[in-house]
């Protein structure tokens, strides 16, 4: 069967002043989601995670390019879009909810406004009716006192609230698609739990697909079917959330999960992961964790390892982790 | 064994919105009544959520802040009354690391500059002995010795942080107030800020107090865990058990968020609904009871105190 979001081969890049510096942000990356289902693409800063959303949505800054790859979007290759295409599909078949919900929300519009915006663009819904679905959003998203709400400015609104109500704004059209960069980061732990319970209902309610960019592998743990680890503009790891949780096949998968404090664990030590990661715009040769790897041997330095198979729906790219898991799973 | 600092009924009140007649005005209690005690080469972590009270706390222990009421005692002495060679000395014994190692290091300030500047203002050391502590300092939080001659900007966020421990360690402090000191760096380099604390805390015998969201974080460097709400602490005792086997229905709430480390410990339920409510004007009662799942009729008519509930002390009317 084929699925809702088909990426393969793609590649981003950030080109300097005079042409000269070439960084590349998303490096050869595959991969693919099931309608409904929620993929988690874990990173640190600079892994390229962010770049990898905005190339999916086409919102990437005039200094970036994509150099290959394509995105097939229920069945429509996305990059031959034009812009004018584009803007038809983002905010009605695809949505994105960005970390900070005050920099999304306009601050001299009231919500019920910006919340219309959506509806009035996409589907032509006059302005009494597209506030009146505005109303029944914000209900949708557990707002209390939705007819006060509406007509309030977002800094009358706590944090909570406003990512609540950038939640309404996505789900407006009833994409199919909704893209959510670190959409938690900025929330205390409760509200958080609040926030995500709340996504998973939108999520089963309408069938939506959804793709977390995080840093959190809490987040992934808590919410997500499929997991890709980013490095360095690469996919190192993929496949399905207990697979890679159980058996990690890359090692910097497995260092980023042992590193995490886990509760009643009363280990002194927490496993770390030495050195720091790469500067994006000069990568290391061969496989970029390298440097860091306590496993490396010379062909890591050279080469950069192609994709493998280590299990089913399950992929690395390591010379050493790949072949030794997939033999200790057959065994 | 004598605590190395001691905090009783410590209240910080801030006043707020007054008017151009001066009326109308409120105050936000923002640490209402708090006792806690840190024991030499131990850590109190604090706990909460935004507009608790723990950034505050750390202001008080700092004496960046002074207490509305309340006092803190430094090896028995009072703080608040401390002057001349008495507050140089508690500067010195007290040195902070906070959370953004960006703003908290001069950008135009060498790397050596940085971490001698406590030294030189505290110690009047020579050059050379001066250089040989920066050395040894970098040494120990684990820089190259190159480091010395670069700026903050030559740094990884990891890296900087390194350098902010740096210099608080520089004039052999006793506490360090550590104000989320690992949120703002990268995953895989939180782990070893974390275990560098551990390390310097066992070798160098360091209290700390350890403030952080991130409750796992803290349950890990923790000797003992203060959770506080709205100005309050509702739960202090050992770390293990209040993390593993909260009372408090806010601290059961506040764990049973937290994020898991495996797919398998997904729960699904959140019990807490609502949000803080604004510290200007807390509930009446128990400051909890209206987003409490577990709430009975006393609970809005009377303010539960602190309890020893066996091994930790509980603020709730259920125990």
């Amino acid at each position: 069967m084929s699925g809702l979001l088909e990426v393969s081969g793609l590649s981003t890049q950030y080109v300097g002043a005079r042409g000269t510096r070439v960084t590349r942000a998303v490096d050869d990356v595959s991969f693919s989601l099931e309608a409904g289902k929620t993929l988690g693409i874990v990173g640190e800063s600079g892994s390229g995670k962010t770049t990898l959303a905005l190339t999916l949505m086409r919102l990437l800054p005039p200094a970036a390019r994509i150099a290959a790859g394509s995105i097939r979007f229920e069945g429509e290759e996305l990059l031959s879009k034009s812009e004018r295409q584009m803007r038809a599909l983002r905010g009605k078949r695809m949505a994105m909810i960005l970390q900070d919900p005050m920099a999304s929300l306009n601050p001299l519009f009231t919500v019920g406004d910006q919340i219309a915006e959506t509806l009035r663009a996409h589907e032509a819904t006059p302005r009494r009716a597209a506030w009146a679905k505005a109303r029944d959003l914000l209900t949708s998203v557990n707002i209390a006192a939705p007819e006060r709400r509406v007509r309030e400015y977002p800094h009358e609104l706590s944090g909570g609230m406003r990512q609540r109500v950038v939640g309404a704004i996505a789900i407006s059209c009833g994409p199919k698609l909704l893209i959510a960069d670190e959409p938690t980061t900025s929330l205390d732990v409760t509200i958080q739990a609040q926030y995500l319970k709340l996504l998973g209902e939108i999520q089963r309610e309408h069938g939506l697909a959804l793709i977390f960019i995080t840093h959190n592998l809490g987040i992934v743990a808590r919410m997500c079917d499929q997991v890709a680890v980013m490095y360095a503009g690469r996919l190192v790891e993929a496949g399905p959330v207990r697979s890679i949780f159980n058996h990690p096949a890359h090692p910097y998968t497995r260092a980023l999960i042992e590193s995490i404090p886990k509760f009643g664990d009363a280990a002194e030590r927490l496993t770390a992961i030495e050195g720091q990661p790469p500067d994006p715009s000069a990568l290391p040769p061969g496989c970029a964790f390298h440097p860091r790897c306590p496993f490396v041997v010379d062909r890591c330095r050279a080469e950069a390892p192609p994709e493998s198979q280590v299990a089913a729906q399950h992929r690395t790219r390591c010379w050493v982790a790949a072949p030794a898991l997939a033999g200790a799973l057959k065994g | 064994m004598t605590p190395l600092l001691e905090a009783r009924g410590l209240t910080k009140h801030f006043p707020v919105g007054r008017g151009l007649l001066g009326r109308g005005g409120g105050v936000v209690r923002a640490v209402d009544d708090i006792a806690f005690t840190i024991e030499p080469g131990r850590t109190l972590g604090v706990v909460g959520e935004s507009g608790c009270g723990k950034t505050t706390t750390a202001k008080l222990v700092l004496r960046l802040e002074k207490p509305t009421a309340g006092q803190i005692l430094f090896q028995d002495q009072d703080v608040a009354g401390l002057e001349g060679e008495g507050l140089h000395f508690y500067r010195k014994s007290v040195q902070a690391v906070f959370q953004d190692p960006f703003a908290s290091l001069n950008p135009r300030m060498r790397v050596d500059a940085i971490i001698a500047e406590p030294l030189v203002t505290h110690e009047r050391l020579d050059g050379p002995a001066v250089a040989a502590r920066v050395a040894k300092l970098l040494d120990v939080v684990g820089l190259p010795a190159r480091s010395r001659e670069l700026f903050p900007h030559e740094f990884s966020g990891g890296q900087r942080q390194r350098i902010a421990i740096a210099r608080a360690l520089a004039i052999s402090p006793r506490l360090v107030v550590l104000d989320e000191p690992v949120s703002a760096l990268d995953v895989s380099i939180r782990a070893q800020i974390l275990n560098l604390l551990r390390d310097l805390q066992r070798e160098l015998g360091l209290s700390y107090l350890f403030i952080a969201h991130d409750l796992a974080a803290v349950a890990h460097m923790s000797h003992v865990i203060a959770v506080m709400y709205l100005g309050r602490i509702v739960e202090i005792g050992e770390a293990a058990q209040v993390a593993m086997a909260p009372q408090h229905p806010y601290t059961q709430a506040l764990f049973a968020a937290a994020l898991p480390a495996h797919p398998d410990d997904r729960r699904d339920d959140v019990p807490l609904f609502g949000e803080v409510p604004s510290p200007l004007n807390p509930p009446a009662g128990c400051r909890f009871h209206p987003r409490c799942p577990k709430v009975m009729p006393t609970c809005s008519q009377e303010e539960p105190k602190l309890k020893v509930s066996g091994v930790r002390q509980v603020a709730c009317h259920l125990y």
